[in-house]
């Protein structure tokens, strides 16, 4: 008989080795997913994983693609694992990345045509208050009135693809874009450019931004008193308040810099790779950051990891659709499976799997 | 640093290579905004890629790609798309225009076919179909056929398309129907079954007992199904598995003539830049069989109205017309002309609400 005991506390080792093992068993649930669409279940594999890094003809555009896909994804996912660890849970993480970029794409286009050097740090900056702004409202709807944070950051996602919606056909609308919804493209203005800056290398200023984020708030987590309210809120929020730590002050941090990094993430996308303001901006990495997030352990090197694997997966998934003629939802379902297992392999650190009969208690 | 750089400009080096070698065989991509399933706007193109197969045989080789998002992804398809060695590559969404542009300067060698944009280069052209002819065969029918005298209408995104269609059909429903009403909801979607189904049941809720869609999902017709005495027209593709009520006609894009026609070009070396805009007359929009839920007195002047059209004797936007604020703006027998049409953003007189601003 197999059985599941409680570990008494959860196990570093498993929960190291688990994103390994969920990997791993998507690949082969992914692989049988693929044999029973007719495909080569080990030509996609290696299509998916291998492919994007290693073909001679596609590995030299792609690989730099891993970074511009992973960028907003890591940066959005390090906001958000700050709040995931004190369990203050922001989920409309997609309605802070929209709103920066339309903070930032407006703040810049109100100098349209100067070519001052200072637009573009103006536009990060309205960009991150942006987002920061827009997440202030569950934070204080929450630390006022105690609405639940999960859905009133939800819901301002619809409220804000729905200002994008306005913007784009009305106020940020390209004067000389035919009637056509959409602004006027800022990658191609010099003083809005978010450009690679190497060419070749995919890394852009929200790659960049990525990375700051990464270490920054590993150092916040491991050296500053910040992180350690943090982490003790998430684990026993009795004794963070006996340790003095104030709850409304962490959700107002802690919603906040999840906020700013979200809409610097979108000011970044919306300068740079999507290039101007439209209907269909928001292109969900608001949503996937979270799993980015968890597929990370909450972690930031965890999250680095994850959001370049994310990132393999989609780019392997185009890759995959190409050159085998996999339907679009088979990648998704793959993805998606990504989760699942990680979820369920979380079992094997939060319990020991013991066989045998159960002893008398 | 430096020898990075270098190992990516042999690796496309080699990329273009292979791309040379493999001459032998057209390969034409086919990037979709929706799934080949939809049923619509890209079943209708991906029937258009399965007539290339068909006229060439071994001569060509097809790829696509579905439910690309419009946007940054686009590139990165594209670019994929290219480097994989394709010689011809038709982008089906009006969201794909910055990305194709950007794309086909980096490949001058591969062609580009954008469909619905505005944007041409060397080897970049456009391409789209006058929908608005068929939109005022279905305002005729529709303003014949309501007894509630409003008429729904389902819009995706306020695009000059779109709004040509909605003038269009508009005209014609008024001009058989003075009474006739248009509500409008905007989906802000080209294909959401869920998103397109609640808009078609707000609008019979609101009265309406004809929908019209510029969605690509079949999701209105089987919400006017279950309503029941509510028509609706197929919209991209015919739709006919709703025929004969609720589906009572539809407007099919038919692609496959330019498709074959663009590849042909592309085979012989005689492909140019250039900017398409066809309709009724030349197939590529056609009208799916009116079915017997219409009286057929209304048939047979839908039916005059699609001979018209298709002989070029009746332009669906004939003067005297006026905007919506009451200016004017064709005068009598005057007709439209194809940059105004191109870049339509107003409603004619007698549309209620605003175009979404």
């Amino acid at each position: 008989m197999i059985r599941l005991e409680k570990r008494p506390t959860p196990s570093r080792a498993w929960a190291a080795a688990t994103p390994v093992l969920a990997v791993l068993a998507t690949m082969i649930a992914g692989g049988l997913l693929f044999a029973a669409l007719g495909k080569d279940p080990f030509a996609a594999i290696r299509i998916i994983f291998w492919d994007p890094l290693f073909h001679e003809q596609f590995a030299a555009y792609s690989r730099p693609q891993l970074l511009v896909k992973a960028g907003p994804l890591i940066l959005i996912a390090i906001g958000l694992s700050l709040g995931f660890r004190a369990g203050i849970w922001n989920i409309g993480a997609e309605g802070q990345y929209i709103m920066g970029a339309i903070c930032g794409a407006g703040a810049g286009l109100a100098f349209y045509p100067s070519e001052s050097i200072l637009i573009f740090p103006l536009m990060v900056l309205a960009g991150a208050l942006g987002g920061w702004a827009w997440a202030m409202i569950p934070a204080i709807l929450k630390t006022k009135f105690g609405a639940n944070e999960i859905l009133v950051s939800l819901m301002l996602v619809y409220v804000a693809e729905n200002v994008l919606a306005s913007v784009s056909s009305g106020l940020l609308r390209n004067p000389e874009g035919h009637g056509f919804p959409g602004s006027r493209n800022l990658q191609q203005w010099g003083a809005s450019a978010n450009p690679e800056l190497i060419a070749g290398s995919g890394m852009h200023w929200g790659v960049v931004a990525a990375f700051i984020a990464v270490i920054f708030t590993y150092v916040l987590l491991t050296r500053h008193i910040l992180g350690f309210q943090i982490r003790l809120t998430g684990e026993s929020p009795r004794a963070a308040r006996f340790a003095g730590v104030n709850p409304a002050r962490l959700i107002l941090i802690c919603l906040g810099l999840s906020g700013a990094l979200a809409g610097l993430a979108g000011l970044f996308e919306v300068t740079g790779p999507a290039g101007q303001i439209s209907i269909d901006f928001g292109s969900g990495y608001g949503f996937t950051a979270i799993i980015v997030a968890f597929l990370g352990r909450l972690h930031p090197v965890g999250i680095l990891l994850a959001g370049l694997l994310m990132a393999l997966t989609y780019i392997g998934g185009e890759l995959a659709q190409l050159m085998l003629g996999l339907p679009s939802a088979a990648i998704q379902l793959f993805q998606g499976m990504l989760l699942f297992f990680l979820l369920a392999m979380d079992v094997l650190s939060n319990f020991r799997i013991r066989l045998g009969k159960a002893e008398v208690a | 640093m430096k020898r990075r750089t270098l190992l990516a400009a042999t690796a496309l080096a080699i990329g273009f290579g292979g791309a040379a070698f493999a001459q032998d065989k057209t390969k034409v991509g086919f990037v979709y905004v929706g799934p080949i399933g939809d049923g619509g706007w890209t079943y209708e193109h991906n029937e258009g890629r399965l007539a290339v197969e068909e006229a060439f045989g071994d001569k060509v080789e097809t790829v696509f790609q579905e439910s690309v998002p419009e946007g940054a992804d686009a590139e990165r398809v594209l670019t994929q798309m290219a480097l994989s060695g394709a010689d011809l590559i038709f982008t089906t969404s009006f969201g794909y225009m910055d990305p194709t542009i950007n794309v086909a300067a980096k490949f001058p060698d591969v062609k580009f076919e954008h469909a619905t944009g505005y944007k041409r280069a060397d080897n970049v052209s456009t391409y789209s179909a006058r929908f608005y002819e068929g939109r005022a065969v279905q305002g005729h029918i529709a303003g014949k056929m309501t007894e509630s005298n409003i008429i729904g209408y389902i819009a995706s995104f306020p695009i000059p398309e779109v709004i040509r269609g909605i003038n269009s059909a508009y005209i014609h429903a008024k001009k058989v129907n003075p009474d006739v009403e248009f509500k409008i909801i905007w989906a802000y979607t080209w294909f959401d079954p869920a998103k397109e189904a609640d808009a078609a049941k707000a609008l019979i809720e609101q009265g309406a007992d004809v929908i019209l869609q510029h969605t690509d999902s079949t999701a209105p017709q089987a919400a006017a199904e279950q309503a029941g005495n509510v028509i609706t027209f197929g919209q991209a593709s015919d739709m006919g598995e709703f025929a004969p009520m609720p589906r009572v006609s539809s407007i099919i894009d038919n692609w496959a003539p330019y498709y074959v026609a663009r590849t042909q070009a592309v085979m012989d070396g005689s492909w140019e830049s250039v900017d398409t805009w066809d309709g009724i007359s030349t197939g590529m929009v056609k009208i799916g069989e009116i079915s017997d839920a219409v009286p057929a007195d209304v048939k047979a002047e839908a039916l005059a109205m699609v001979e018209a059209i298709g002989a070029g004797e009746y332009h669906p936007f004939t003067g005297p017309l006026k905007k919506q604020d009451g200016s004017d703006w064709l005068a009598e027998g005057e007709v439209a002309d194809d940059g105004t049409l191109a870049g339509m953003s107003f409603y004619v007189e007698g549309l209620t609400g605003e175009i979404p601003q």
